[in-house]
């Protein structure tokens, strides 16, 4: 537990000091979302109905920003190799890592989703359903996008290679997550029954990822 | 405690770097791989840490703890320093004793061993690569595991620290620990052995 601890503390300070990058993904996502009603035009009625897919496409595409480095600079740096020589369980390590970087870049961007649900005419109820849904998603993009992330390290190819493989695997948070979210603005479906399929989905990428992510590292060294 | 490799083949890149290779490394002993660029020496060294996938043969510490893996009884300094830039000295070692299974309260004197006292709240990113070097080697001091794994140590060392790895090592070997290192030059030990990688290896 102690080395587990000690992961979760020294990943979080890296990137909340100089440098770290956790403050780049709510940059993002307040560039992409202040931009979409230049692009749509100040039709309130169309901003609300579509204010939750902007700010689920904004989150999601934010959350990838930095994923690509999170075990690359690791892998450079040759802390992964000592990481694989501990005496905790790789998959542990790797759902911990995954866990520091959700509070780094995820949980604000959680918190900045209310403000800027305010640029896209959202009503309370919407913002608290669009809050409430991306708390429960923006795990599972991290977690899904652990796999990316390590696949990318065993196979020395960062950049681009991540959001390819990793895009497509986020489709069915996207779909049930602006789902909900409507639901809750627009109705007619109850909000429940959405959110409680995106609640499996993060459950399940919970479990997956750190698996698959530990899987392709551990069988990635070489 | 003895390290023994038997019949132990890498191939990296499809290609065989070694095969069929064997060593037996008592406690109290160091194996110094020496060999020609590209003969092998790191590979065996990361083969035995366990970052490298072991084509065939078996690796086993006699006299070890028969719950951990060789890997978790091992050292590992390779080439590169696994520091954080934006940790300071201080936290980049606690971070390794905690995450290697140490105790913090060792942490000073290990900083002492090589040192790096003076400038234990520096952010590690403006350390020189010799200062780098011995901030790794702190971390071999700091927790306590019966075998080190040793790439090329002495590489950016100054005089005096090579002198002071050197005295570090012998502690080590004296406490019943062995050690397998790859060097190119001399490292100060008395009575190494010698395994010599590349050619008919």
């Amino acid at each position: 537990m102690t080395a587990l601890r000690a992961l979760l503390v020294r990943d979080l300070r890296i990137a909340l000091r100089i440098g770290g990058g956790a403050m780049m993904g709510v940059l993002f996502f307040l560039t992409v979302v202040t931009l979409m009603p230049f692009a749509i035009g100040p039709d309130l009625a169309l901003l609300r109905r579509i204010g939750p897919a902007i700010l689920w496409i904004g989150a999601l595409l934010a959350s990838l920003l930095a994923l690509d480095r999170l075990f690359a600079a690791d892998h450079d740096d040759g802390s992964l190799d000592l990481l694989l020589m501990g005496r905790a369980p790789v998959e542990l390590a790797v759902a911990v890592k995954g866990l520091a970087h959700w509070i780094a870049t995820g949980l604000p961007l959680v918190v900045a989703a209310p403000i800027l649900g305010l640029f896209l005419n959202l009503e309370p109820a919407g913002l608290g359903a669009v809050v409430l849904t991306l708390l429960v998603g923006t795990p599972a993009l991290t977690f899904t996008g652990l796999i990316g992330a390590a696949l990318a390290t065993a196979l020395r190819r960062g950049g681009l290679l991540l959001p390819v493989l990793v895009l497509p695997l986020t489709v069915p948070v996207l779909i049930f997550g602006v789902a909900a979210s409507n639901a809750a603005v627009v109705g007619p479906v109850p909000f429940g029954t959405p959110f409680t399929i995106l609640c499996a989905l993060t459950l399940t990428s919970l479990v997956v990822g750190p698996f698959a992510a530990g899987a392709t590292l551990r069988h990635g060294m070489e | 405690m003895d390290l023994i490799g038997s019949d132990l083949a890498c191939v990296r890149g499809q290609r065989e770097v070694f095969s069929g290779l064997g060593f037996r490394v008592a406690g109290g002993e160091a194996l110094l791989l020496v060999g020609p660029n590209g003969a092998g020496k790191s590979s065996l060294l990361r083969l035995i840490a366990g970052l490298v996938h072991r084509a065939a043969g078996t690796l086993t510490l006699d006299g070890g703890d028969p719950e951990l893996s060789v890997p978790e009884q091992a050292h590992y300094l390779g080439h590169q320093d696994a520091l954080k830039p934006s940790l300071t000295v201080t936290e980049n070692l606690a971070f390794w004793i905690d995450w290697l299974g140490g105790d913090r309260a060792a942490l000073a004197a290990a900083l002492e061993a090589v040192a790096l006292a003076e400038i234990a709240d520096l952010p590690a990113g403006y350390l020189s690569a010799g200062q780098r070097r011995r901030l790794s080697i702190a971390r071999l001091v700091a927790v306590s595991r019966p075998v080190w794994l040793l790439d090329e140590p002495t590489s950016a060392l100054d005089v005096a620290s090579q002198a002071r790895l050197a005295a570090l090592m012998k502690a080590h070997l004296a406490g019943g620990g062995l050690l397998v290192a790859a060097t190119h030059g001399p490292l100060g030990l008395d009575d190494a052995r010698e395994l010599r990688l590349g050619g008919t290896a």
